[in-house]
């Protein structure tokens, strides 16, 4: 159905080839437009007042002094905020028993996490208010925290929130075939203790909001570095006692997102009911210790998994038991159960296996909330499904490769159905891993790998395969009541010059979003790239939807904008062909003009349709439909999620003396179905590697055993820089899905999914023949040490 | 007491080759000057403490960190930001390699890179790819990975060799 995209011949071939993107330029020059950029009349700046708490009652605030500093207007708690903004629960029906207490904007009698917000300050200047700040007098009385994931269901541990009668948020649990059959009936069965380091996102430019509220007219506007105007734009009105017509947020330029600007925070929300209560623009930009603090972190998770297999390698069962621990709240509107959730449905995701059982246990702690994050779960399935087969290939004696191979879903097996319950549409493991092995010269590699090892050099090769979620449909939120668009919008419009104008409601975090919808309307339409002025970022002027996240805006979007412009093109044709006197099929637009289909000779340029049609209406007939601006919707229907998969290697030399790990090469293969921008795709990819590559090596947020985080910063917190990062070979397989006429599912997590598996593998494989083993992430040089058994203390 | 630390302090100064004076807060950062008192919004704020490098400006031809400097000490100084390179062509050809290469994603990082590889590139010698890493190791990217920064550089780099030997 989508094959002709395939055809490089045709005419308008913009998708699948690498254009430039329109809003590069600009940024080059340095003339973004950031929320901190912005600056308006009357504009006020909020900072928060955080508990150094990560739990304690709040008996008391004396904002006297604060209130005595110059330039100081205002000073809110909890108990303002709550008198116009209401209480959020962060759950969903169909996670079922997930329970979270309701949280405020700014905490009301209690702080449940070191960084909660407890008070507001309102100043003309920034400085003045962080002054201010750290003189707002709090009065603590601690409580008793929780910070331990393992002993937090334990009966001596304190409940964090008596309401709910123990510290478990949610559990699921999963059982297909006979698990205990297959692992007392194995050849040989392996266990291993994986754990994922707590880290975070780290966007470049921090959570920033700017909110006007207008009473003259009741309109707030809210300039926010968000991945999901809609969203917030419901959530907003819903707190905020406003109609959704009467919120409008515009979504500007934004300095990375990758999950972090996704979710409903606290301090945002307080900042809009701020600029309600004092009816003038109030901005609130955090700085690096909130964003340490209050961002949302992620893949706090450690698993007991186990493998057993037959003799030939073939995987006769996984046993996963997956804990992780969200911070004191379920992380609204999104929860915080879904990455364990995700854990349960994605580990064992390659491999045609019968017997399955996987359970996620999530409890409550008194730390920063934990939620989505890029690449969800995925990363964490991918580490403890991935490490437990290389521990399987080397009992066996069996090469990496050959063990996968032996295991992985047919390439013509599909549609198949995981015994997870998950269904694939499509997908091309073998594929994929032959052009990965052809890539990497794997053979080439393990003879370098030996040579190496002559000259007393340990490097070690690292395969990862994955599978992972994009395109959701409303199974992923809508199901469980979020109001969260999983369908999105494309409005395509000509202008009486003949150049288009199209407004989406997906958006821009430098993905390339703008690029990729720009030339799919150029191709649906019939103009050059060029021509297309895209619009997103503004619920006020784009269709309703869901925004950018979960791998989506090219497959959704990019589906919606394709048949928005396909109508286009058709209300063009019949204009034209009223205009020419023949019937409309026989007709094509091509480069901006309209031609003869057979021959392509030039007919008319559309810039001469546009002028009758916008200043000459009379001469065209009456009643002839002339709708030069369309609309479609899409959304995914046909299955839950658009499937991908792919496989990554690593290849690393591991300094046994200092536990030193270097990344000598990278590579991934992935099938993200139609490719329509082949370089953004592939940084895409890059990208999402290197957010893997930290996960593996560095991130890591450490608290001490009250809750308080020790590495708060970007000097102590380590993240990828350029000196260590190697280079990566990134590939294609390419099988569209055949839901869409674009054929176009996710790209932008795959590299995030699969980076750090693959790295483990690698460090594994160089310190195997050593008798060591890491599985604690990030390997550190200390921990690959103590994997050596070389620090023991 | 307070007259022996003054906390506003006149400055004179060139930015982006235009002559601005101002008085300042004693503690106004370099790049909150930039930013909030002349309206030269290309240099970010980000980490604040000197790591990431978003907010790398020149000042008298050296790459510096626009947080860790205060607006009173560039009193006299030359001061260019991504705003002027642009408007004199300095650093057009890595700007058109950038796009070209992608080398960017969400921008944020990518006006104090240019400043930063610019710096780099106007040393003499053809850098090797593992110098353009190293160089380039104070400032931080999340999105692309950093190969497409290298590239794009990499290629500027080998331009300019190319003309400056013909």
């Amino acid at each position: 159905m989508n094959s002709r995209f395939g055809n490089p011949d045709r005419p308008n071939s913009y998708i699948g080839k690498t254009v430039p993107r329109p809003n590069a330029k600009r940024l080059v020059q340095g003339r973004g437009n950031y929320v901190d950029d912005i600056v308006l009349p009357r504009m006020v700046h909020v900072v928060f007042v955080r508990s150094p708490y990560a739990h304690a009652k709040i008996t008391g605030i004396d904002a006297t002094e604060a209130l005595a500093v110059k330039g100081v207007l205002r000073v809110f708690t909890g108990a303002d905020i709550a008198e116009v903004c209401t209480p959020w629960v962060g759950v969903l029906a169909h996670l079922k028993g997930l329970k979270s207490p309701p949280e405020y904007a700014i905490a009301v009698d209690r702080a449940a996490w070191v960084g909660e917000p407890v008070a507001a300050v309102v100043a003309s200047t920034r400085l003045a208010a962080e002054e201010a700040a750290a003189l707002v007098d709090v009065d603590y009385y601690a409580l008793p925290e929780v910070t331990d994931m393992m002993t937090a269901l334990d009966d001596a541990t304190p409940i964090l929130h008596p309401d709910m009668g123990d510290n478990l948020a949610f559990e699921r649990s999963h059982e297909e075939g006979d698990v205990e059959a297959a692992f007392a009936g194995a050849h040989k069965v392996i266990e291993a203790h994986f754990k994922t380091g707590r880290h975070t996102g780290v966007t470049l430019e921090p959570r920033s909001i700017l909110v006007d509220w207008n009473p003259g007219e009741g309109q707030m506007t809210a300039w926010h570095a968000t991945q999901a105007p809609h969203m917030i734009q419901v959530v907003l009105a819903e707190h905020l006692g406003l109609t959704e017509s009467r919120v409008r947020v515009i979504c500007g330029d934004v300095g990375g997102s990758y999950g972090i600007k996704v979710h409903i925070y606290p301090d945002e929300v307080a900042t809009a009911a701020i600029a309600k209560i004092m009816a003038r623009p109030v901005k609130f930009i955090a700085d690096r210790l909130e964003s340490f603090t209050t961002d949302i972190h992620a893949r706090d998770h450690e698993i007991w998994g186990r493998i057993a297999v037959a003799e030939d390698g073939k995987i006769l069962a996984f046993d996963i038991d997956d804990w992780t621990a969200i911070g004191a709240y379920s992380v609204y509107p999104r929860t915080s159960a879904i990455e364990g959730n995700q854990v349960v449905n994605l580990c064992g995701g390659p491999y045609d296996f019968k017997n399955y059982r996987a359970k996620t246990t999530v409890v409550f702690q008194n730390k920063t909330p934990t939620s989505q994050y890029r690449a969800v779960g995925h990363p964490i399935a991918v580490t403890v499904t991935e490490g437990l087969v290389d521990m399987a290939a080397a009992a066996l004696g069996m090469d990496p490769v050959e063990i996968r191979r032996r295991n992985m879903f047919a390439d013509d097996a599909y549609p198949a159905v995981s015994p997870a319950k998950m269904r694939f549409e499509g997908l091309s493991h073998h594929a994929s891993l032959t052009k990965l092995v052809d890539l990497m010269d794997y053979d080439a590699l393990r003879a370098d790998q030996a040579e190496a090892k002559s000259r007393g050099v340990v490097r070690g090769i690292g395969i990862a395969s994955f599978i992972e979620l994009t395109n959701p449909s409303p199974f992923m939120y809508g199901i469980g009541g979020a109001r969260i668009s999983a369908q999105d919008g494309c409005t395509v419009r000509m202008d009486p010059d003949g150049s288009i104008v199209a407004a989406s409601s997906v958006t821009e975090q430098g993905q390339g979003t703008e690029a990729m919808l720009s030339q799919i309307v150029a191709e649906g339409v019939g103009v050059l790239p060029a021509q297309v002025r895209i619009v997103t970022g503004d619920t006020q002027s784009t269709p309703y939807g869901g925004g950018t996240w979960a791998s989506r805006g090219a497959g959704i979007g990019g589906e919606a904008a394709l048949q928005a412009a396909k109508a286009l093109r058709n209300a063009i044709l019949e204009v034209a062909g009223a205009m020419l006197q023949c019937t409309p099929n026989t007709l094509d637009i091509r480069d901006g003009a309209v031609v003869d289909m057979a021959d392509g000779a030039d007919r008319m340029p559309l810039s001469e349709l546009g002028r009758i049609v916008y200043f000459r209406g009379d001469t065209l007939p009456k009643g002839l439909p002339r709708e030069l601006v369309q609309t479609r919707h899409y959304t995914p229907s046909d299955y839950p999620f658009a499937f991908t998969n792919g496989v990554q290697a690593s290849y690393v030399e591991v300094d046994t003396d200092t536990g030193n790990v270097k990344l000598l090469k990278h590579w991934c293969v992935e099938d993200c179905g139609r490719v329509i921008n082949p370089q953004l795709v592939d940084e895409q990819i890059r990208g999402g590697i290197v957010q893997g590559l930290g996960a593996a090596l560095f991130e890591e947020l450490h608290y001490d055993a009250g809750g308080q985080l020790l590495n708060g910063s970007m000097a102590d917190y380590l993240v990828p820089m350029a000196g260590e990062m190697p280079d990566m070979i990134i590939a294609h397989v390419e099988t569209p899905t055949l839901e869409s006429e674009l054929g176009a599912k996710g790209a932008g997590e795959a590299g995030t999914a699969g980076a750090a598996a693959a790295v483990m593998n690698a460090i594994n494989d160089a310190l195997r023949p050593f008798g060591g083993e890491v599985t604690s992430m990030p390997f550190t040089p200390e921990r690959v040490l103590r994997g050596l058994n070389k620090l023991q203390d | 007491m307070t007259a022996v630390f003054p906390d506003r302090i006149d400055i004179a100064l060139r930015v982006n080759g235009e002559e601005v004076e101002a008085r300042v807060p004693a503690g106004r950062h370099l790049v909150d000057f930039l930013r909030l008192d002349l309206g030269l919004t290309g240099a970010h704020a980000s980490c604040e403490h000197g790591v990431c490098g978003a907010c790398t400006v020149r000042v008298d031809g050296q790459a510096v960190r626009g947080c860790l400097m205060l607006a009173a000490q560039v009193d006299g100084l030359d001061v260019w930001t991504i705003e002027g390179l642009s408007d004199n062509g300095t650093v057009a050809d890595l700007q058109e390699a950038f796009v070209a290469r992608n080398a960017l994603q969400c921008g944020f990082c990518t006006p104090g890179m240019i400043v930063a590889a610019e710096e780099l590139l106007a040393q003499p010698g053809l850098p090797s790819r593992h110098k353009i890493r190293e160089h380039l190791s104070g400032n931080y990217c999340r999105c692309t990975g950093y190969e497409a920064i290298i590239d794009a550089i990499e290629s500027v780099a080998q331009a300019r060799a190319g003309k400056g030997a013909a």
